[in-house]
């Protein structure tokens, strides 16, 4: 029996292309996991450092898996075992955090800050233009020309 | 005996550091030639005593010395001699004394290199670089002192982490510090130009090229990390926007603002005063970065409460050095000249726009990797910032920015005509939207960020051949001796430039093609995955080192025709009880990847039979990384510009003082063609 892989595998080898009987998949139903992956991709472990619960192995992260799973085979919504999850450890296990009052910072911060800045920039460049538009002033007077460097 | 040199070695960096951090200042302010001329001495012999320490903690690494408690604790007898010694960075200490180490590369380098440069200029930028290297160094003295011994001596180290095991660990680390720390110079300049109140075109034209090749670096360094961590965790994932690398992004964000900026303040006079200020946030974040990595804030902002006392000096430390870098430029920047006048569509105008960008871009990084620990200290809950929310605001952020880079170098200097600008731009714009609306289709699917994934690439594919015929089209000659005839610099532009854009099509593909199969296999059998048949061929023994492993082995044939033989391996390091660390097998190719991890065997007592496999095919992912070297390589080109040298050659002719040398100069990057063609034949 034994001989009879070994030589199946030197075969194999010999002629080198890969066939053979195809791998099962390692979920009994890959739509599934694939969604289940989904989901598990945007909640973060809880007691690991920083990591998505799809790649964690700690205990708990495969235990919410199953209930994500578990969730999604009875019908439930993305949002539904996102707000499960909230309910059970808090806004921390969302990695795209909700958008509330405390937050609000946090996700339109950065579209102000570029509107602000854009806008900040506009006035002083007009600004710029016309302060330049007048006769020189004092205001290149820290300019050094180039030429006059040397060892003092 | 050794470990207590190096400590004594640390002390006399200190005590002339400190010499170096005051006498020159000094002798600056007052004109004392003596004190201003000790700058380079001192800065050499305080090199020597850090490389003295750094040698011996190599020393102690390298021959066990585990009465040394941070040897102990990273570090074991059958650790590989090449890991013991990457392993003097593997910690917190030693990663400051690595620190360090670059910081007085860079300064020794600041001495070789800058010999042209006036007296009071080098001495103040010594001087500031002389604090830098006070603060680090009583940091690592007075809380982390890597040569502090143990007792009772333990009989073997407790090894380095198993994920820094890697040929990783002897470049990223160093690379990316040579990134962070070079952004020291840039900010060493912009101190000494401040206090000095002389703040001009030759100060930019000195600190331009430190400033690019240490965002060379840094884009290498960042890009090793990637790349590590694409193989190494195995997952496959290429850029996580965890806090660390969080960390070492913004500074290189505000760095190529800072390039940009310093090109404008270089060629036209304009942007000095936000050009000083962003060379102080590049640092600022770099030492901002540096912490946050190094002080455990980030896990917790209990961490923090650990060790108040490591936490403290940080905290004070990183409040001088900003505080006291704003003070002066609150102080200082006023007095600054405006420099040349240009209108709002002008090619100074966009650069503007998109240093702005890249602020806010920057901004965003350090507001999503702040805002968890701002809300926990101020007991306003817990929350938690991942990728799902940088990549919904990053894209928006960039998208314009990508525009902007490619219309910006087509743009005059001073005043642009929007209907000029359109003529030049029309076909790039044609052949770009056609691109985006087409391509999705002829690889796979249509999506609107695939579309514009596309749209954007092409756009600055487009626009940099425009851009390239645009000039070259203004030389007389043939063509060959008009492409030689133009400055390393603008083809530097280029090619970082053409980067971008090989990194945007890398994203793209692979955030939107990525298959991948977890699969249950037994000896023999084969799972079929993008027209490729991977067959399980089983698993033997290994034993490696320090860690025993078991080593997969995947025949991957496609057709007739069998492409590889794959081995991943799960490792169990010995002096660890951590769990076995994965190593992917990964076949790698210009259109794909073909990447192979173990999971873990079906039934954990026979671990000869079936194993959980998972099989990922990563199409353009090495897109990503290329497109970073492409940038680098447009770094490289820049520094290696010959306008940099002319001076240089100038003076060996001529034996003239500086002051020939300045009005030698020939124009920045992307100067107008006619220009700079004049001052070359000058």
């Amino acid at each position: 029996m034994m001989n009879r892989w070994l030589i199946a595998a030197v075969l194999f080898t010999a002629f080198g292309i890969a066939s053979g009987k195809e791998a099962a998949p390692l979920a009994d139903d890959p739509e599934l996991e694939a969604r289940t992956m989904q989901v598990a991709s945007e909640l973060r472990c809880p007691v690991c450092q920083d990591e998505t619960i799809a790649v964690s192995q700690a205990g708990v992260s495969v235990d919410l898996k199953n209930q994500i799973r578990e969730q999604l085979r009875q019908g439930a919504t993305e949002a539904q075992i996102k707000q499960y999850m909230v309910q059970r450890y808090g806004d921390f296990i969302l990695y795209n955090p909700p958008v509330k009052t405390t937050t609000w910072l946090l996700w339109f911060g950065p579209f102000l800050l570029m509107l602000a800045g854009l806008i900040v920039l506009y006035y002083t460049l007009n600004k710029r233009n016309k302060t330049m538009a007048l006769p020189v002033g004092r205001s290149d007077s820290i300019v050094q020309p180039a030429s006059s460097e040397s060892r003092p | 005996m050794v470990p207590e040199l190096g400590h004594f070695a640390l002390i006399l960096a200190l005590l002339l550091a400190l010499v170096q951090g005051v006498f020159p200042l000094i002798g600056a302010a007052r004109g004392i030639t003596g004190w201003m001329a000790i700058a380079r001495p001192v800065t050499q012999g305080q090199f020597v005593f850090v490389a003295i320490a750094f040698g011996c903690l190599a020393y102690s690494f390298l021959n066990n010395d585990f009465s040394v408690s941070y040897v102990a604790e990273n570090s074991n007898s059958a650790l590989p001699w090449y890991y013991r010694f990457t392993a003097v960075w593997g910690g917190h200490e030693g990663s400051l004394l690595l620190w360090v180490m670059i910081l007085n590369i860079w300064m020794v380098a600041v001495t070789v290199f800058s010999r042209r440069l006036p007296e009071p200029i080098i001495a103040r930028v010594l001087g500031v670089m002389g604090w830098i290297s006070i603060g680090f160094l009583l940091f690592m003295l007075l809380t982390s002192d890597p040569f502090d011994r143990l007792s009772p001596i333990p009989a073997n180290g407790r090894d380095l982490n198993p994920l820094l095991q890697d040929p990783g660990m002897t470049t990223h680390p160093p690379m990316l510090y040579m990134g962070y720390v070079g952004f020291s110079v840039a900010y060493a300049f912009s101190i000494a130009a401040l206090l000095s109140g002389r703040l001009d075109a030759s100060w930019a034209r000195w600190t331009r090229p430190w400033t690019t090749i240490a965002w060379t670096f840094l884009t290498i360094g960042i890009m090793l990390g990637s790349g590590w961590a694409y193989y190494v965790l195995g997952w496959g994932g290429w850029w996580f926007w965890d806090s660390v690398e969080n960390a070492s992004f913004m500074p290189w964000l505000v760095g190529t603002a800072l390039m940009h900026s310093l090109a404008v303040t270089e060629k036209r006079g304009a942007f000095k005063s936000w050009t000083v200020l962003l060379a102080i946030f590049a640092f600022s974040l770099s030492l901002i970065g540096t912490f946050l990595v190094r002080s455990g804030v980030l896990t917790s902002v209990h961490a923090f409460a650990t060790d108040p006392k490591r936490g403290l000096f940080i905290l004070v430390f990183l409040s001088i050095v900003i505080g006291v870098s704003l003070a002066l430029f609150a102080w200082r920047a006023p007095k600054v000249g405006m420099g040349g006048s240009f209108k709002l569509v002008s090619r100074e105008a966009m650069l503007l726009s998109n240093n702005v960008l890249l602020v806010v871009a920057a901004s965003t990084v350090l507001l999503g990797t702040l805002y968890p620990l701002l809300l926990d200290a101020l007991n306003l809950g817990k929350i938690s910032v991942g990728p799902p929310y940088f990549n919904s605001v990053f894209v928006p952020l960039m998208a314009p920015a990508i525009f902007l880079m490619g219309v910006a170098p087509l743009a005059r200097w001073k005043e642009a005509k929007l209907p000029e600008l359109a003529v030049r731009l029309k076909w790039a714009l044609g052949v770009s939207v056609a691109v985006a609306l087409i391509l999705p289709f002829v690889v796979g699917e249509w999506t609107p960020l695939i579309s514009l994934g596309f749209l954007l690439a092409a756009w600055v594919v487009a626009t940099t051949i425009v851009n390239l015929r645009h000039r070259l089209r203004q030389f007389d000659g043939s063509l060959i001796s008009r492409i030689m005839r133009q400055p390393r610099s603008y083809y530097g532009m280029l090619f970082a430039h053409f980067g971008i854009a090989v990194f945007i099509v890398g994203v793209t593909m692979v955030k939107s093609f990525e298959t991948e199969k977890d699969v249950k296999m037994n000896v023999g059998e084969v799972a079929t995955i993008g027209g490729y048949a991977f067959r399980y061929d089983g698993v033997t023994e290994v034993q490696g080192p320090n860690y025993q492993a078991l080593r997969g082995t995947i025949t991957v044939s496609k057709g007739d025709e069998v492409v590889a033989v794959m081995h991943p391996e799960k490792r169990a390091y010995t002096a660890r009880n951590d769990s076995p660390t994965t190593e992917a097998a990964i076949k790698g190719g210009i259109t794909h990847d073909l990447y192979v991890a173990m999971g873990e065997p079906i039934d954990p007592s026979n671990i000869m039979g079936a194993w959980a496999i998972r099989i990922h095919i990563k199409p353009f992912v090495r897109w990503i990384w290329m497109g970073c070297i492409i940038m680098a390589i447009g770094g490289l080109l820049a520094v290696f510009d010959r306008r940099y040298r002319l001076p240089l050659r100038v003076l060996d002719a001529e034996g003239a003082p500086e002051a020939t040398v300045t009005r030698v100069a020939v124009p920045a990057m992307g100067a107008a063609p006619t220009s700079s063609l004049k001052s070359r034949n000058t």
